[in-house]
């Protein structure tokens, strides 16, 4: 009996806390309009991106085409691994067949930066277990970066949902259309992979919204050029991990001053 | 052309480990929210990682075509000045740079 009690006080104490959580961060009780345009946002969110996706899913379909692999290999691709400087490796992989354990490494290799998407990325926004799975499924560079930019009260499960589907449904219809196209067109109008470089340069911009995020870009500037310098094949993958270890670095040496600066203040 | 089996496999492998990278560190994260190192370093990093892409974006760009190096960085140049002169809208800036940069490449 007394164990039912304190199971009972256990489950309201939770509830509250739950709902304390959601009403600080996530409006659940999210009215349909309100939803509604969240998904819409998504949408307007996901264009950008879009302009980056679909020309790179095109350029997939055709690389299928023209390395004479089966044309369900693009979708089948882009479904599976869902990470586009992966799958444009990977096509030229398979089309000289190369070792399993080979294309097990380079995926190891390629992909190995999304770990460091985990720290920032805004999982705890999105509450159902499926759509969990979905986003973190899902979690592309241009996933990551898109919602990155966005200042934090304007994030939401179902705005951040929707950009992803729409990337998804970007990165697929490309390559159907690449597909289709390889046998028609000559050759597809050169250039329109800047679109990513644009992308990437614009989002930068948009998450630089203070001066205290200088340091930030400082030490990644400095991460990436060195990375760049001493490891040119694995580039992105080296920046990324000096650019923590400088981050642990500075973490060091600031929480050693806070006394410091509160007198100094 | 490679056995329907063998590309299968490849379908498998890629997709088992990207699912395991991205999903691994949210498990190990969860166990260390309340550390004050992942908040800290969570609040570091987007900024950062964006720029980090940025750079190696346009290395990838300039490293497939190199005698393109010059329109690239003008064309960044543009992306940057339009997304700033005209009220950051993303579509617009990268729109426009993407164009200037593709018109350069192909009229040159």
């Amino acid at each position: 009996m007394g164990s039912k009690v304190s199971n009972i006080r256990n489950h309201m104490a939770r509830v509250l806390r739950d709902h304390w959580w959601v009403r600080q961060d996530v409006p659940t009780q999210m009215t349909t309009p309100a939803r509604r345009q969240q998904i819409a946002a998504g949408a307007r969110d996901s264009f950008s991106a879009g302009l980056g996706i679909f020309p790179l899913g095109i350029a997939l379909g055709l690389l299928v085409i023209q390395a004479d692999l089966p044309w369900w290999l693009a979708p089948a691709l882009s479904l599976s691994a869902f990470a586009g400087s992966l799958e444009l490796l990977l096509v030229g992989m398979m089309a000289t067949v190369t070792p399993l354990a080979a294309v097990t490494l380079t995926v190891l290799v390629v992909n190995f930066r999304h770990v460091f998407y985990a720290f920032s990325f805004p999982l705890h926004l999105v509450k159902h277990p499926l759509a969990k799975a979905y986003a973190v499924y899902a979690m592309i560079d241009e996933a990551y970066a898109v919602n990155a930019a966005l200042p934090e009260a304007e994030r939401s499960a179902p705005r951040l949902l929707a950009m992803q589907i729409a990337c998804e449904t970007y990165w697929v219809g490309g390559g159907l259309l690449g597909v289709a196209l390889g046998a028609a067109l000559p050759a597809p109008i050169k250039g329109l992979e800047f679109a990513l470089c644009a992308l990437f340069t614009v989002l930068t911009l948009d998450a630089f919204r203070s001066r205290r995020e200088l340091p930030s870009v400082l030490l990644a500037v400095a991460s990436v050029a060195v990375a760049v310098v001493l490891a040119p094949s694995v580039a992105l993958f080296t920046a990324l991990l000096l650019f923590v270890a400088l981050l642990t670095a500075r973490l060091a040496l600031t929480a050693r001053r806070p006394a410091k600066d509160a007198a100094g203040a | 052309m490679p056995s329907t089996s063998y590309l299968i496999a490849v379908l498998v492998i890629v997709f088992t480990i990207t699912l395991a990278l991205r999903a691994i560190p949210f498990a190990v994260l969860r166990m260390l929210r309340t550390s004050a190192i992942v908040r800290q370093l969570s609040v570091w990093m987007p900024v950062g990682i964006l720029a980090i892409l940025a750079v190696t974006a346009l290395r990838g760009t300039i490293t497939a075509e190199p005698h393109t190096t010059l329109y690239a960085l003008l064309a960044v140049a543009v992306t940057a000045g339009t997304h700033l002169a005209f009220g950051r809208r993303s579509i617009l800036s990268v729109g426009i740079g993407t164009t200037v940069y593709v018109v350069l490449v192909n009229a040159f």
